[in-house]
């Protein structure tokens, strides 16, 4: 048992316990905290496989921006709980059933059918360093240039989407 | 485009086809540009069509008597079907020439004729619009007649055997409004219908004579089919015999023999240049043409022979009777025409194709001239009722009926004698032309069938007598109507060609005189008499050069003593106004036969046109609307219709259709919609939950069938 | 020396429990956050494999997964915000309008 597989261990079972906790939680606003802390745990999983760019963005953008949003408007709209009212009783055991073979499937392809037997060593020095970044850089504006900028105009577009979505309309037909 | 198939290059023999085509040039030019050239000018145009084609006759004459042996000159192919091959060709031959001659020369003359005639016709009958008409008819009438004399194949004479019977058509119904006396009614389109379905009786007996000898013979061309006659006579003599009967039936028809002549008589309806030209001298004698062109056929079946001279003759008495006993003077005229063709067909018929011919000739002459003298008569009448008093003029007046004239010889001179002329001509009085040609065919009949003989010379007796009576009758004693006595001559226009055929009348008879016989030897080199040679010549031994005295003899003292008694009924004790005829008196009943026409025409109408009605009536009431509309259509097909419909529709399309395709889909339809339709609950968790079965279920089928 | 196979099942793990907490769960705010739990699961995914293929690829996805993952999450939540005012509720049940 290494250091790193006992690490690995470690984080993985942080990361499914938030997971579950982020599922069971009644409160919306730990299950974001769960989340947030899954995240975290994602990112480090990101800077064992030697990819600390990624792990920073995971950082950043996730467990920052992202998650910020969602305790935002989880605090805006004063919804953390939910009166407990099952409409649908046959669903949750369903989807336990369906979860169920959905992993069994997972495992079944990774185990038989991909069978991956790679090893993943520690990062080694080389891919901490910005040749890493560099070379990843110039994959994104050259290989990547269009996918990249396509991603722009999402962006865009997501932002003039977001504010259309949330203006409010008054009954007259004026913009408040 | 005009080639001969013979050597005859150099002679006249190529402008053949211009026989027909200057009449044709002729009513184009009329049609065309008729209505700006006046009278005058449509008159001269159709007599110059006329007259070129006579020209060319004569040229063809000249021709021939070079080369007697004639010619035959292709135009154009015509039909071509399989074995079927019949081209337009004309035929030169003595025999055509003859026709040729005699249509172009009598039709010329009476060209000009009419243009006196019509001149006052269309103007008496108040519509001179269709001066131009007549000429263009009477144009189309040549062309027509001389593809059927030049034609060289049954089918072409076929062709110009229509055309005349159109134009006939057209020209009897001239004046189609009206009736004979400018009345308004369909009489003369009556007559005019009469005629062309009478004849289409004769046109279906002349095509089954002309299919049989395409059956037979594999062609219609005159020189194939005389060519295999012999041969096909010795084994299927039956063949010869129905082809000479159907032919016999297209004879009857166009040349008005019993049992079709009845359409003749109401001809007279047309315009009387139609009454002379098509109807008394060319087109009814185109049955005479064309037994006479079939004589290598006729020669070879003495029954044949004897049916068609017992026909001819029985219809020149019969024709003959009637004349005696009728008022109308072109009625009269009219009957004589189909007893004189009655001797035609007769002679034609025992194999006297020459004596036949030459009647043919003389007959045109002096029947034109004795037609177109009582045209003159007609209108000099009119004239004499147009220059009445006013109040006269309502009345309805007949110009043609012999009880109103009487007396004519002192205001028409030229006329009158004229018509003598024609008369003496017709009765057979030495020497003019109708002596020499009647006596030649009483002479070969009493050597060939003696009833035949004896029918002719009875007739011919008659013929004397009628037209003594009508001489009587419109010449002599005192003008019955005061329209006689005011009577007035016709222009030189119409006298002048009268003066040529009474010319041709007294002469005629020239053409083949005893011992000389120039007919005889002209016609020779196409009809070839086969049969009765010996006869005929134990015959010549007897008589004086084809004459026989005794025969002459019998047949003059008959007319003079016919003509005797006709001037002991007529012209001794002249008619009075409104007096009945002496004849009816003698005989009354029989005289009433007579006049009456031995009620042929009411027979006729009684045994077939109203039969015929009869049969249409129940066609058309009991079989078409009865049956066929009501009980059929509303028995069977609009029931059966309905009941199929009722199967279909309640059986077939309720009953398997709409349970098959709309019934049960639609309940399989409605039953899964309604467990689907939970599906639809609405509840988003409850769709991402069917999309992770789908995922589920594809990412199982995917893994299980990676290899 | 840990196999990239751990690293697999440890993103089909999360994966799984994402799709379930989509299923089970009614507040859209928390199905909202299964799904990028979900999407990060995918992201692990991909970096395990752009580290066993030494190639970026991978990671660039991951950056454009993300990037997609902004703009969800700003419409989404919009979208959130947008049906609570109509509704005064962000159960999911009930938003039940396209019952058939």
């Amino acid at each position: 048992m290494t250091m790193d597989l006992m690490g690995f261990i470690l984080v993985a079972l942080i990361a499914i316990a938030t997971a579950i906790g982020m599922l069971y939680s009644r409160n919306a606003v730990y299950a974001a905290l769960f989340l947030v802390l899954n995240f975290v745990s994602v990112a480090i999983f990101y800077l064992m496989l030697g990819a600390p760019f990624v792990a920073l963005s995971q950082v950043t953008v996730y467990a920052g921006a992202i998650m910020v949003l969602f305790l935002f408007v989880i605090m805006l709209l004063g919804a953390e709980k939910l009166p407990p009212a099952e409409v649908l009783p046959w669903q949750r055991p369903l989807a336990f059933v369906l979860a169920l073979l959905l992993f069994i499937e997972g495992i079944y392809w990774l185990s038989v059918k991909a069978g991956t037997t790679a090893q993943i060593a520690s990062p080694d020095a080389t891919i901490g360093t910005m040749d890493a970044v560099r070379s990843m850089s110039m994959m994104l504006f050259q290989e990547y240039l269009l996918p990249f900028e396509v991603t722009s105009i999402l962006l865009l577009i997501a932002m003039i989407g977001a504010i259309v979505l949330t203006k409010r309309v008054d009954k007259k037909g004026g913009q408040a | 485009m005009f080639f001969s198939e013979t050597s005859t290059s150099g002679l006249f023999f190529n402008l053949v086809p211009w026989i027909v085509f200057a009449p044709v040039v002729g009513l184009l030019i009329n049609l065309i540009i008729g209505s700006k050239l006046g009278e005058k000018g449509v008159g001269a145009i159709a007599s110059l069509a006329s007259g070129s084609a006579f020209v060319v006759a004569i040229l063809q004459i000249i021709s021939l008597n070079a080369h007697p042996e004639g010619a035959v000159v292709k135009v154009a192919e015509w039909i071509h079907i399989g074995n079927l091959a019949i081209d337009w060709t004309f035929r030169i031959d003595t025999l055509s020439v003859t026709m040729m001659m005699v249509v172009s020369g009598v039709g010329t003359l009476i060209h000009i004729y009419a243009i006196g005639y019509m001149h006052e016709d269309v103007r008496f009958k108040h519509d001179e619009g269709r001066y131009r008409r007549f000429f263009i008819f009477l144009n189309l009438f040549i062309a027509a007649m001389m593809i059927l004399v030049s034609g060289n194949s049954y089918m072409m004479l076929f062709v110009g055997w229509e055309g005349v019977g159109l134009a006939s058509f057209l020209l009897i119904g001239f004046w189609y409004d009206m009736d004979t006396l400018g009345r308004p009614s369909f009489a003369n389109s009556n007559a005019a219908k009469k005629a062309f379905i009478t004849n289409r009786v004769g046109d279906f007996g002349f095509l089954l004579a002309a299919m049989m000898m395409f059956w037979k013979f594999g062609s219609t061309d005159f020189d194939l089919v005389f060519a295999k006659v012999v041969e096909v006579a010795a084994h299927e003599p039956w063949v010869i015999l129905w082809i000479t009967i159907f032919l016999l039936v297209g004879v009857a028809g166009k040349s008005a023999q019993i049992p079709l002549y009845v359409w003749l008589p109401d001809a007279m309806a047309g315009p009387t240049p139609v009454s002379a030209l098509i109807h008394a001298a060319t087109m009814v004698t185109a049955g005479v043409y064309l037994v006479t062109r079939s004589a290598p056929i006729y020669t070879l079946s003495h029954d044949a022979q004897y049916i068609v001279a017992t026909v001819g003759a029985v219809t020149a008495l019969f024709a003959a009777t009637i004349a005696a006993g009728q008022y109308d003077i072109k009625k009269v005229l009219a009957y004589s025409t189909i007893s004189q063709l009655g001797f035609m067909v007769a002679a034609v018929g025992m194999g006297a194709f020459v004596a036949g011919m030459f009647h043919l000739i003389t007959h045109a002459f002096f029947k034109a001239l004795l037609f177109l003298s009582a045209g003159s008569v007609i209108l000099g009448m009119e004239r004499g009722h147009h220059h009445l008093p006013h109040g006269d003029h309502h009345e309805i007046f007949d110009p043609g009926d012999m009880r109103n004239m009487g007396g004519m010889r002192k205001t028409m001179p030229v006329t009158f004698w004229l018509y003598m002329i024609g008369t003496l001509a017709l009765a057979g009085i030495f020497p003019f032309a109708g002596f020499w040609s009647k006596d030649e065919i009483l002479l070969d009949a009493a050597k060939v069938f003696p009833h035949v003989y004896y029918l002719l010379a009875i007739a011919a007796f008659f013929t004397a007598f009628y037209m003594g009576r009508q001489i009587w009758m419109v010449f002599f004693g005192e003008a019955r109507h005061a329209a006689a006595a005011h009577a007035e001559e016709s222009p030189a226009v119409m006298t002048v060609p009268l003066m040529v055929l009474a010319a041709l009348s007294i002469l005629g008879g020239a053409l083949n005189l005893p011992y000389i016989h120039t007919l005889t030897n002209w016609l020779e080199h196409t009809v070839k008499v086969v049969e009765h040679e010996g006869e005929v010549a134990a015959w010549l031994e007897t008589s004086l050069g084809g004459l026989n005295p005794w025969v002459a003899l019998i047949s003059t003292i008959a007319a003079l003593l016919a003509i005797f008694i006709s001037w002991l009924l007529y012209g001794r004790t002249p008619l009075k106004a409104g007096q009945i005829d002496p004849l009816k008196k003698m005989f009354g009943p029989i005289y009433y036969g007579m006049e009456n026409k031995w009620f042929i025409d009411e027979a006729y109408w009684f045994v077939f046109v109203d039969r015929y009605v009869d049969l249409a009536r129940y066609l058309a009431q009991t079989i078409d609307w009865d049956f066929w509309h009501e009980w059929f259509h509303n028995n069977i097909i609009a029931a059966g219709f309905r009941g199929f419909t009722r199967f279909l529709a309640q059986l077939v399309d309720l009953g398997i259709v709409d349970v098959i395709i709309s019934r049960w889909p639609v309940a399989v339809a409605q039953w899964l919609s309604e467990k689907l339709r939970a599906l639809q609950n609405g509840f988003v968790r409850s769709y991402a939950l069917s999309v992770l079965v789908g995922v589920v279920a594809i990412l199982g089928y995917l893994l299980l069938n990676m290899k | 020396m840990v196999p990239v196979s751990y690293y697999l099942v440890v993103s089909v793990i999360l994966f799984t429990l994402g799709a379930l907490g989509v299923l089970i769960r009614r507040n859209a705010l928390v199905v909202f956050m299964s799904i990028e739990l979900m999407l990060n699961a995918a992201n692990l995914a991909f970096v395990a494999f752009s580290r066993t293929f030494n190639s970026y690829d991978g990671q660039l996805f991951v950056f454009f997964v993300m990037t997609v993952a902004a703009a969800e999450v700003a419409v989404g939540l919009a979208l959130i915000v947008a049906i609570f005012r109509s509704k005064h509720s962000i159960d999911v049940d009930q938003l039940s309008s396209l019952k058939g």
